[in-house]
């Protein structure tokens, strides 16, 4: 057992844990933040993406202990209270979601690309970056819509502040 | 996933002696091939030494005409570095190409090597450009470095803490993506170094791992260029042969991407 201290979404957590445990459940199991998803257990499907340090990784590949010290944002995080994140509002606006398992992870995926590439963001960049984020629903296209969509609107409120 | 104790080593001392300590410790560097093995409890080691914050595995050096890239320098990090793009953009590329941008925010190049997946990407950049590896013991070439299906010249205990690259004069990296694991179905760097020796390696191909193409090696040093390759046979015994691509397939493939990637480096 090891006691793992993190900030998340702002706030300073400890949780004792299993060495072998891995970040996504520390997250959904210590912390309840259940919108964090485990989908496939291979590293492969990106439902658990989350940011650490800044950066959006899979928390199924990531123990909890390397995330020690770390400052950790899930898809709880990102809203400002009762006003959704503008990735959110594209994804809800586009219909950028059919069972929304996926969704958490491709928000959190689609909020640093747009971070990495800024204003420079087409359609054929948008459907490369997503690859780590599996969709079995919508065909992607509603979702490369909302991504393209909240790249606009976070230039626009980045501007603003 | 069996039980497991975690360090974070700060100094590569350290995690060399909390390895000592152990029974069977394995290395963690960014954690995107042994997690994923740990979870499927295919490996079950009694520690795991994480050399991920150790500072002195991290960054870039470019000194005059090597370029040095600490082993566990991230893929993102080295994909977006000014001196990786200016000396050896073909290595920029790689990473550009290597599992998606989850997994190129974690995994590092010296897991990559130590793990010597066969259709891992940087085991060909490091065989084809003559790189040196460097380790907290001592130096080994890429040519005596790689030894097999995952089976490196590392000892027990071992650690990675750097590769070093001669710049060349020029250099491709092409590679068939498998669409949903990422690996190289097949992948070709080729080299031509500052003094006109060419190297060129292939991953994903054979059943020993990365390997030397001494044919188009010699075909691309009398002529510089994809339509050179045309000629050259390769030879299907040896390859590997799966679902996704037979033998022959793949002896093609080490040629197409070749070409391809010969037209890259100009």
């Amino acid at each position: 057992m090891s006691t793992v201290k993190m900030t998340v979404n702002g706030k300073a957590v400890a949780v004792d844990v299993e060495d072998r445990t891995l970040l996504v459940h520390v997250l959904r199991e210590h912390l309840n933040l259940t919108g964090t998803h485990v989908g496939c257990d291979t590293s492969q499907c990106g439902a658990c993406v989350v940011h650490v340090d800044g950066r959006a990784v899979k928390s199924c590949t990531m123990l909890a202990g390397q995330a020690d010290g770390a400052s950790v944002t899930t898809i709880e995080g990102i809203a400002k209270g009762d006003e959704l994140h503008p990735m959110q509002a594209a994804f809800r606006d586009n219909h950028g979601l059919q069972c929304g398992y996926c969704t958490p992870g491709m928000i959190m995926s689609a909020i640093d690309i747009v971070h990495r590439h800024g204003g420079q963001l087409d359609e054929a960049t948008v459907r490369t970056e997503l690859e780590g984020n599996i969709c079995r629903c919508t065909g992607y296209h509603n979702i490369v819509k909302a991504v393209l969509d909240a790249a606009g609107r976070m230039k626009v409120s980045q501007a603003a502040e | 996933m069996y039980q497991t104790t975690y360090h974070r080593a700060s100094s590569v001392d350290e995690a060399a002696s909390l390895f000592a300590k152990s029974s069977e410790a394995k290395f963690l560097a960014g954690g995107q091939t042994l997690l994923p093995v740990m979870k499927q409890r295919l490996a079950s080691p009694s520690d795991v030494i994480d050399l991920g914050k150790i500072k002195e595995l991290q960054g870039v050096e470019l000194s005059g005409d090597v370029l040095t890239i600490k082993a566990a320098t991230t893929y993102y990090d080295i994909m977006t570095n000014a001196d990786v793009k200016k000396a050896i953009p073909a290595i920029a590329h790689l990473t550009s190409v290597l599992g998606d941008p989850a997994v190129r925010y974690r995994g590092t190049i010296g897991g990559s090597i130590a793990n010597n997946d066969p259709a891992a990407d940087f085991p060909a950049a490091l065989l084809a450009l003559g790189a040196t590896v460097k380790t907290n013991k001592r130096s080994i070439t890429a040519d005596d470095f790689f030894k097999g299906l995952f089976t490196t010249a590392l000892e027990d205990g071992e650690i990675i803490t750097a590769v070093s690259f001669p710049v060349p004069a020029k250099a491709g990296y092409e590679k068939m993506r498998h669409p949903a694991s990422r690996f190289a179905l097949t992948g070709v760097f080729v080299a031509q170094t500052k003094s006109g020796e060419v190297r060129v390696a292939a991953t994903g191909a054979s059943q020993s791992g990365v390997m030397r193409v001494p044919a188009i090696e010699a075909a691309l040093k009398a002529n510089w260029s994809p339509s050179a390759i045309d000629s050259v046979s390769i030879s299907a015994s040896n390859l590997l042969a799966d679902i996704h691509g037979t033998a022959e397939y793949r002896a093609n493939l080490v040629k197409v991407m070749a070409q391809r990637a010969v037209t890259a480096a100009g």
